[in-house]
């Protein structure tokens, strides 16, 4: 059942990214990036992260897509056109992606040679009990700051956003 | 063993089997409701005092023409309104009715149900996208900026209330309502209670009601995001609102008040005039009522036959909650919603009550008065309950 839900959802994230990519209109790729995302929590879930797919689904299909499509809509965004195919990425671009997708695979096989294959439903320590645990005694300075830098840019963007006041 | 899967299959038939019509009869009441704070009668003429009326407007809806605009962008102008009833449905999962009928104990059951509803915006904003039309297409630029503003504060007035239970579980936080012995809106010696006012103005936002109907103002808008939709896929709409009602009613009072705990559920021996007292008073009560003030006033017999049906049906209901072996399992979740159909009627209340906001004013609300007291409140309620 599991792997059945996994190999599901995978393909799911899969196509979806493709056609993120292969999408003419800005809406259809936003869509495809929800469904994408979707995806994500749902093998999140499968793994025991109960708390990072809740949180990966408000956050990134709730927020930020729908800040992405606010964005779109107020743009007034239309279909793309297709823009002439240079003659280089014609020719060379097939290859070279697959070559970058073995050469990838390949480091992360290396790197990752002593990694055991993951067991679903092993890992019991998702909870929001014990990410919070974790985020408040051992991650506790990498969060403050991250919550600091997050801060900054929320100024930044105030900043930017005013109206100059002469 | 059959328990297991059997109660939450059941459920889940149940739920998506008689949510549309309880959705129908939602409606009527809040057309009562509205007619009798309006003094009017309302629907009148489908059965007994209108009674019927939800079974003729779902005939209506289904046999309607579908009409999709030409230039509408029609795989997402389909897809939107089944994203947005698809999110409201799933919500209901996670809804504990009582510690039996439950579908899921998911351990994050708030933040599920809090990301089904971000992720529900979306119908509401590419179904007014779709349209390409120029009325549904601000409202679905309203409704984003809207849900996404207040989502914040109602992420605000839920913290505090978690802060108290100690866990996200939906069936966690009823149980430890119970050992803790308050229901948490009474919970740090008042402290609570703004945070569930909080909590439900902005789920009144996020639900799209009055006075924050913006997305859909009809003095303005014609009728917002859903303009171009008609006959079923209008339904949809519809029903996913109602059912986002529902489930915000719900949490509201799972969260704060109790769950399927009945008032004082530690005073045992209130248990036999609340549990049996109560759900007989208000069936049998109005049963009677209706066979004998309404039912003779009717002139027209059909309608005389049918008040007299329902008012010996709602009496039966009431003489059956009466068996204690029926009464074991059912006052649960009659006192879960009981408590619910009180916020239904509150946020019915509400749009008959306050004008609808202006844009600039329903911002300000949001962000410069939910959001500061609802921090300050996640401030207060840290202070006051570690005392």
């Amino acid at each position: 059942m599991d792997v059945i839900l996994f190999t599901f959802f995978a393909l799911v994230a899969i196509v979806g990214a493709v056609s993120l990519v292969l999408q003419k209109h800005p809406i259809s790729s936003a869509l495809s990036l929800v469904s994408v995302m979707v995806a994500l929590s749902v093998l999140f879930l499968l793994l025991g992260a109960e708390f990072i797919a809740a949180a990966q689904l408000v956050v990134y299909s709730g927020a930020i897509m729908v800040l992405f499509v606010f964005v779109i809509m107020l743009l007034n965004a239309g279909a793309e056109r297709e823009s002439r195919k240079g003659g280089l990425a014609q020719f060379l671009g097939l290859p070279l992606t697959a070559i970058l997708l073995v050469f990838a695979s390949y480091v992360i096989t290396q790197s990752m040679s002593n990694a055991k294959a993951v067991k679903f439903g092993a890992f019991t320590g998702g909870g929001p009990r014990e990410v919070g645990w974790e985020l408040f005694t051992r991650y506790l300075l990498p969060f403050e700051v991250t919550s600091i830098l997050i801060l900054i840019a929320i100024a930044g963007a105030v900043v930017l956003a005013r109206k100059e006041i002469d | 063993m059959i328990e297991f899967w059997l109660i939450p299959v059941v459920m889940m038939l149940v739920i998506v089997g008689l949510f549309p019509p309880i959705a129908g009869y939602i409606v009527l009441v809040e057309r009562k409701v509205l007619a009798d704070m309006q003094v009017r009668l309302g629907p009148m003429r489908v059965g007994p005092h209108g009674l019927l009326q939800p079974l003729a407007d779902a005939l209506k809806l289904l046999l309607k023409e579908d009409i999709i605009p030409r230039d509408s962008d029609k795989g997402i102008f389909y897809v939107a309104p089944i994203l947005s009833m698809f999110t409201a449905f799933v919500a209901f999962g996670v809804v504990p009715f009582s510690e039996q009928f439950r579908i899921a104990d998911v351990n994050v059951g708030l933040l599920v149900i809090s990301a089904l509803g971000s992720v529900g915006i979306l119908g509401i904003v590419l179904g007014g996208w779709s349209s390409n039309s120029h009325y549904p297409l601000l409202g679905a630029l309203r409704s984003s900026a809207q849900l996404v503003s207040y989502e914040l504060a109602m992420g605000l007035g839920l913290v505090c209330g978690v802060m108290s239970a100690g866990t996200l579980s939906m069936v966690q936080i009823v149980r430890n309502q119970q050992t803790q012995g308050v229901w948490y809106v009474f919970d740090n010696w008042g402290a609570m209670a703004p945070a569930f006012l909080i909590f439900f103005i902005a789920a009144v936002a996020e639900t799209n009601r009055s006075p924050f109907d913006l997305p859909e103002a009809e003095s303005e808008l014609v009728a917002g995001f859903h303009t171009e939709y008609s006959g079923f896929r209008w339904a949809l709409y519809m029903l996913a609102e109602y059912g986002n009602i529902f489930v915000v009613s719900a949490v509201s009072v799972t969260l704060f008040w109790g769950g399927w705990l009945r008032p004082f559920p530690s005073v045992g021996w209130l248990e036999v005039p609340l549990n049996y007292g109560v759900p007989f008073l208000l069936f049998a009560g109005p049963g009677i009522a209706s066979i004998v003030l309404l039912a003779p006033k009717l002139k027209y017999a059909p309608h005389r036959y049918g008040m007299l049906v329902v008012g010996g049906a709602l009496t039966l209901v009431g003489a059956i909650l009466l068996i204690p072996a029926v009464n074991a399992v059912a006052a649960a979740p009659f006192w879960f919603l009981l408590k619910v159909a009180f916020f239904l009627y509150v946020m019915i209340w509400f749009r008959g009550t306050f004008p609808r906001y202006r844009y600039d004013q329903l911002m300000d609300i949001g962000w410069k008065v939910l959001i500061p007291l609802g921090l300050g409140t996640i401030a207060l309620n840290a202070v006051v309950g570690m005392i």
